[in-house]
């Protein structure tokens, strides 16, 4: 099976306090800890368990500049095949549906039968797969954390659903899945594994290569456009206890006893 | 203005919360649109629900078929893309059905989307300044979306409040779904296994996250909870990192509880997470990151490392017995 995997390179944000900028137009990037997206990390680890039981390829790909080869080396050292590097200036700004066109043309290169995204990235959007599928009239399945391959025709998923329950479908191929967290364990990925894919060569793509028109993609074409990043004014928030460990302990106890915390 | 219309999704019989509540958030973009609902589906069910949401809504398309009786995105968007105007903007919950709908419907109507949205902050010209959330709930953002051409937008759920006021007398309308034949196909629902422990019963929690670290550190958090005498409860991450059963997963896809106190620890407290916290617990947050938005709902915050802090804390409990 031919699987192509869409990755992201984001912040981290269980690694960072983010915050935003003096003038409100970004969150302060300096000194960020930058790692592949959470929920692509688990479709890597999907595509490569598929490919070890059904054989075929697995590619990762990423729209981003040249710092976002560091996340598809990474998916390379777990075992995927290739990766293609989709950068262009003309790219700066695309809202959702920029990137699923983008994404779009790099599929139209290939001849895939599945295609993974993660379920959601750092925006918390949860919008380019389901957006990738319309757009190459190919059926689609979100917050996928079962694949069952048996069937060379379709596929047989598992999607999760409100209260922990697990809707199952069956699903033409070729497809695209949105991938949820806790379908698989991710394999670890150490510093020896990413030194053997370190010279392995990575294909850039702009948008002249994919035969994409640049009015169609980036901030021009985006139909949803930021104003500014901010901190709500959430009012009051926690009553935040102060003072040494011991202090914060013993206030701690008072508060959960006279709150029936403590049996 | 554009016209309006909000996708009702039900079960049993019975009207999602969010139905009302696209009712306050369409006020919030236009306080004069009458609001049209779409219902899909087929037989007493959907009969049931078209009726009720016309006591919110002035008009009610109601779609019947078959095909639409099952939870499908994939029938259902087609229904929709048969039925709503090119221009129209259509409302729904950012849900799991809601997030396999939405971006798709975007893609066909070729209109403009934007999902979880937390509030509306008013129009101009045909632009809506619209607020959402990013990067784990740390920052908040401003969009504008040009609804000119039409828009898909998802509300996240429980944040706008929901219209009581039921007032509409609306009709309902029959609309024929069109052709929704689809290559996916809904098979069956498998219901979560229970567990051990109800945490849905329990009165005091420790509910552990990603601040943990390492499973071998989930001895505090169980011995903690054995002097407190509360049960262990955990967000997400947890369950995905197989440490502990699914069971104990508090959210949206897991488990709703509604405890008398709620002690979070490691936990950075993503809507989904608190989705699951229902009837007001006392709620104690304790994590060492100071913007992690557990502290903005939480009665009390410590800003600790948890890995440090609650071995003394557990000790200092066990002394005072």
């Amino acid at each position: 099976m031919e699987i192509l995997v869409c990755v992201k390179r984001v912040p981290d944000t269980a690694e960072n306090e983010i915050e935003v900028n003096s003038d409100g137009t970004d969150i302060e990037r300096d000194d960020l800890v930058y790692s592949v997206n959470e929920w692509d990390n688990y479709a890597v680890e999907e595509a490569i368990q598929i490919k070890d039981k059904v054989g075929g390829t697995v590619t990762v790909v990423t729209v981003g500049d040249d710092e976002s080869e560091e996340v598809l080396r990474r998916e390379m050292a777990m075992g995927a095949d290739n990766g293609i590097l989709l950068n262009d200036d003309a790219f700066e700004g695309s809202d959702g549906k920029g990137v699923a066109a983008i994404l779009k043309a790099a599929v139209q290169k290939g001849n895939y039968d599945l295609i993974l995204t993660g379920a959601q990235a750092d925006d918390g959007a949860a919008q380019v797969g389901g957006m990738l599928a319309a757009m190459l009239d190919l059926p689609y399945a979100s917050l996928v954390n079962y694949i069952d391959v048996s069937d060379g025709k379709k596929l047989k998923v598992g999607r999760e659903v409100e209260g922990g329950n697990q809707e199952m479908n069956e699903i033409e191929l070729p497809c695209v899945l949105s991938i949820q967290t806790g379908i698989n364990e991710p394999r670890y990925v150490g510093i020896r594994g990413i030194r053997k894919v370190a010279s392995v060569e990575i294909p850039t793509y702009g948008a002249s290569d994919l035969g994409l028109d640049a009015g169609t993609v980036g901030a021009g074409a985006a139909k949803v456009k930021r104003l500014d990043y901010f901190v709500p004014d959430l009012g009051e928030g926690a009553e935040m206890l102060e003072g040494s460990t011991e202090e914060k302990v013993a206030k701690l106890i008072e508060l959960l006893k006279a709150k029936g915390g403590i049996k | 203005m554009a016209q309006f219309f909000a996708y009702i999704v039900y079960k049993n019989g019975v009207a999602d919360d969010s139905a009302l509540e696209i009712v306050s958030a369409v006020k919030k973009i236009d306080s004069s649109a009458a609001v049209t609902a779409i219902v899909t589906g087929s037989g007493a069910d959907l009969d049931k629900v078209a009726n009720e949401v016309a006591a919110s809504y002035p008009e009610v398309w109601k779609i019947s078929n078959d095909a639409l009786a099952y939870p499908n995105a994939e029938t259902v968007r087609k229904a929709l893309i048969n039925n709503l105007p090119a221009d129209g903007v259509i409302l729904m919950p950012h849900d799991t059905f809601g997030m396999d709908l939405a971006p798709g419907l975007s893609i066909k109507l070729d209109s403009a989307f934007v999902s979880d949205v937390v509030d509306f902050e008013g129009v101009e010209g045909s632009d809506i300044k619209i607020v959402r959330q990013e990067f784990a709930g740390q920052v908040s953002t401003h969009l504008k979306c040009d609804m000119s051409g039409g828009a898909v937008i998802t509300l996240r759920p429980g944040v706008f409040p929901p219209d009581e006021s039921k007032s509409a007398g609306g009709k309902v309308v029959d609309k024929d779904a069109g052709d929704v034949s689809a290559k996916r196909k809904y098979l069956e629902t498998v219901v979560a296994e229970v567990g051990d422990v109800d945490i849905t019963k329990s009165e005091i929690l420790v509910s552990v996250g990603r601040g943990i670290e390492d499973q071998e550190n989930l001895e505090i958090i169980h011995e903690l909870a054995k002097a407190m005498g509360a049960d262990v409860a955990c967000s997400r991450p947890i369950v995905d990192a197989k440490w502990l059963e699914k069971s104990r997963q508090v959210g949206t896809s897991g488990l709703t509880v509604k405890p008398k106190v709620y002690l979070a620890v490691g936990i950075s407290g993503s809507f989904q997470h608190m989705g699951g916290i229902k009837g007001n617990p006392f709620l104690i947050a304790i994590n060492k990151n100071p913007k992690a938005p557990i502290f903005q709902v939480a009665d009390v915050g410590v800003e600790e490392d948890i890995l440090e802090f609650l071995p003394e804390l557990t000790e200092a409990i066990n002394e005072a017995k």
